[in-house]
């Protein structure tokens, strides 16, 4: 099955606004991670962007005032994203672009202001509090479909941590049943007590930043981005070679004991893209920094690669950016295709013992052909996604 | 285009217990009684996991399993695409209000709950299927594209796929956000349309434009107030057809564009062409 190629692409996380500063970012090993201090939360560590309070909206958008729009905003107008859509615009038909777009929590921080003042007689909410703007799923994909000026349709998938991943495989869809010609394909999460204090009383939260495949690692950190890319058939530019997808079909927030659901994503994106293991230069794990999905994927890598192709997470510089980590990711894929870069795990002193894949600590340079990105969520939901160069 | 097979449905709304008890009124063979049962408790889960799920989650693993067992697929046997528009607001409910205190206490499983995708998470963890399993959430619009995503699953996996579509009211204060018309869920076994295939197909086609040739309400009127009021319920007039073995056209409103949905009742040509 031919691939499909990546026309334009844009990236918002705390490290960089952008494919150039995330990329200086990642060279240089700087890493977002703060002192969380959001509403009211003083948990761990998170990856913020700066700026978003006092972001506006542009009048004809003001419905969809929330922060996870004002960071979608923020990446559409970043990367010449915007004008490149425009352009596919004028030469497929406003008609013919799709919007596939993932998110966990999507607008629900408004939601959680909105129950701060309730009516105190009655509980209701305040009048002026818009749900179908911020909190609803599909806030997301209408704001970026009214933003881009575009009618075709949208969908916004919402897979937990796999969301933005997932995205691709049904963009993929819609362009190879010819009802679309270009797709914008990404998704957004920012951060809200809902995940910081889930997270937290998961007792997933690591005290410091986190440090994913470190023998001392001890959690996550939360991060926030936003990003997407413009998927077409044909053209030039990074190429799309094959996603998998599958369930856990064993818990809802542990990872399967035997990964067995990661082994099948990851050997379903190469069988679709027509690979054999040795044929990926990298793969970007998922690599949270918990205890136990790190050790679960290192298990799966060791399944699908042995010990041979480097891995790391990146989660370290962006923290866990949950239903956008897919495409915050796949637009890390797509700089180390660029640049040749593998970034080793930031933070990490000492690898894990028990792990057997071939973690990577340290920036390596090279040719860089392929890579695999994995995201996995609560759910048992599972997808991993092949990136190619430009040809 | 996309063209699928209909193998199997599951059907559950007031009045609506189930498709084959149902088929009789979506027919018009039986008069419309509005009754609402709640769905039952899921079978197919642990004690423990049962305990964890609401209304929501009951209701699409009610519809996604009747859907499969019509269909001859074991529960869990192909890919499966959910969709709500509000998703589990009890769940969702329950931690705002958690996180509105001082001093919240999230607890952990309503938290690992809330997802979106949780009813897909238990499908998967009940079946035991390691196939994937997918969530979407598009307000008013989720029935439609639901159904564009899972037709365009089918034909390019070539693999029947699970469509499971779902909503169920909002608790206070929420339900003032998106008022919701009573429990309605329904599933569809769909497959890749072939040559000579049994029972109904259904061919797909987007348009960027509101106003369409097709109905968008049931032929019913008793029927008409629950497709009104419930995202899932919009698939009403689609149901029918398919219950009727009849060949009709419709249209699912998706945002400012439309889905058309041409339903007929073997594999023979679309209902009108064009």
């Amino acid at each position: 099955m031919s691939s499909l190629t990546i026309t334009a692409c844009t990236v918002v996380s705390a490290i960089g606004r952008g494919l150039h500063a995330t990329f200086d970012a990642l060279r240089d090993r700087r890493s977002g991670l703060v002192p969380c201090d959001f509403g009211g939360v003083t948990i761990g560590y998170v990856g913020r962007v700066p700026g978003l309070e006092s972001r506006v909206l542009p009048a004809p958008l003001a419905f969809f005032d929330c922060r996870n729009n004002r960071l979608a905003q923020l990446a559409l107008e970043t990367d010449g994203f915007a004008e490149a859509v425009a352009r596919a615009r004028s030469r497929y038909g406003d008609d013919r672009i799709g919007v596939v777009v993932g998110t966990s929590t999507s607008g629900i921080l408004s939601s959680e202001e909105a129950y701060r003042r309730r009516d105190a007689a009655t509980g209701a909410l305040p009048r002026d509090f818009n749900a179908e703007g911020s909190h609803d799923m599909y806030s997301l994909g209408c704001f970026v479909r009214a933003a881009l000026g575009l009618r075709g349709p949208a969908l916004v998938v919402s897979t937990a941590c796999a969301s933005s991943g997932r995205a691709f495989v049904d963009a993929d869809h819609l362009l190879r049943t010819g009802i679309c010609d270009a797709v914008v394909v990404g998704g957004a999460d920012t951060l809200c007590r809902m995940t910081l204090r889930g997270f937290a009383a998961l007792e997933l939260i690591s005290p410091v930043p986190c440090r994913p495949c470190d023998a001392e690692r001890s959690g996550l950190s939360i991060g926030e981005a936003a990003g997407f890319m413009l998927l077409e058939r044909d053209g030039a530019g990074p190429r799309l070679l094959g996603y998998g997808v599958s369930s856990d079909g064993h818990h809802m927030s542990a990872p399967h004991p035997e990964a067995a659901g990661a082994i099948a994503a990851m050997r379903g994106a190469l069988s679709r893209a027509g690979l054999r293991p040795a044929a990926i230069d990298y793969v970007n794990l998922h690599g949270t920094g918990t205890r136990a999905n790190d050790a679960m994927e290192d298990r799966a890598m060791q399944a699908v690669f042995g010990a041979a192709t480097p891995c790391s997470s990146t989660k370290g510089w962006s923290g866990h950016t949950l239903g956008a980590a897919g495409v915050l990711e796949a637009a890390v894929a797509l700089l180390c295709l660029r640049h040749g870069l593998v970034p080793g795990c930031l933070g990490v002193e000492t690898v894990d013992q028990a792990f057997g894949a071939r973690i990577v600590t340290a920036n390596a340079g090279g040719p860089v052909r392929r890579v695999m990105s994995n995201s996995f969520g609560f759910g048992g939901s599972n997808c991993s996604l092949i990136f190619g160069a430009a040809s | 285009m996309i063209r699928v097979a209909v193998l199997g449905a599951g059907l559950w709304g007031p009045g609506l217990p189930g498709w084959s008890d149902s088929v009789p009124v979506l027919r018009g063979e039986r008069p419309y009684a509005e009754v609402a049962v709640p769905p039952p408790p899921p079978a197919m889960l642990s004690p423990t996991e049962r305990r964890r799920t609401g209304l929501a989650v009951r209701l699409a693993l009610t519809v996604a399993a009747e859907a499969s067992h019509a269909a001859g697929i074991a529960p869990g046997g192909c890919r499966s695409i959910f969709a709500t528009a509000n998703g589990d607001g009890a769940v969702i409910n329950a931690l705002l209000g958690t996180l509105a205190e001082a001093e919240p206490q999230v607890s952990p499983t309503l938290f690992h709950n809330s997802v979106h995708n949780a009813a897909a998470g238990y499908w998967s963890i009940g079946t035991g299927s390691q196939l994937s399993a997918s969530c979407l959430g598009c307000h008013d619009a989720t029935f439609g594209a639901a159904l564009l995503a899972a037709g365009a699953e089918a034909v390019v996996e070539q693999a029947p796929v699970l469509l499971c579509v779902y909503d169920a009211p909002l608790p206070f204060p929420l339900d003032a956000t998106h008022p919701t018309r009573d429990t309605f869920g329904f599933a569809l076994v769909l497959a890749p349309a072939a040559d000579g295939g049994r029972g109904p197909h259904l061919t797909l086609r987007y348009a960027g434009e509101p106003a369409g040739s097709g109905e968008r309400m049931p032929r019913l009127p008793a029927l008409r107030p629950l497709a009104a009021g419930n995202a899932a319920a919009r698939s009403l007039r689609m149901l029918e057809a398919i219950a009727r073995g009849e060949a009709d056209r419709m249209h699912a409103e998706m945002l400012d564009g439309r889905l058309e949905i041409d339903v007929a009742p073997c594999s023979t040509a679309p209902a009108s062409a064009g």
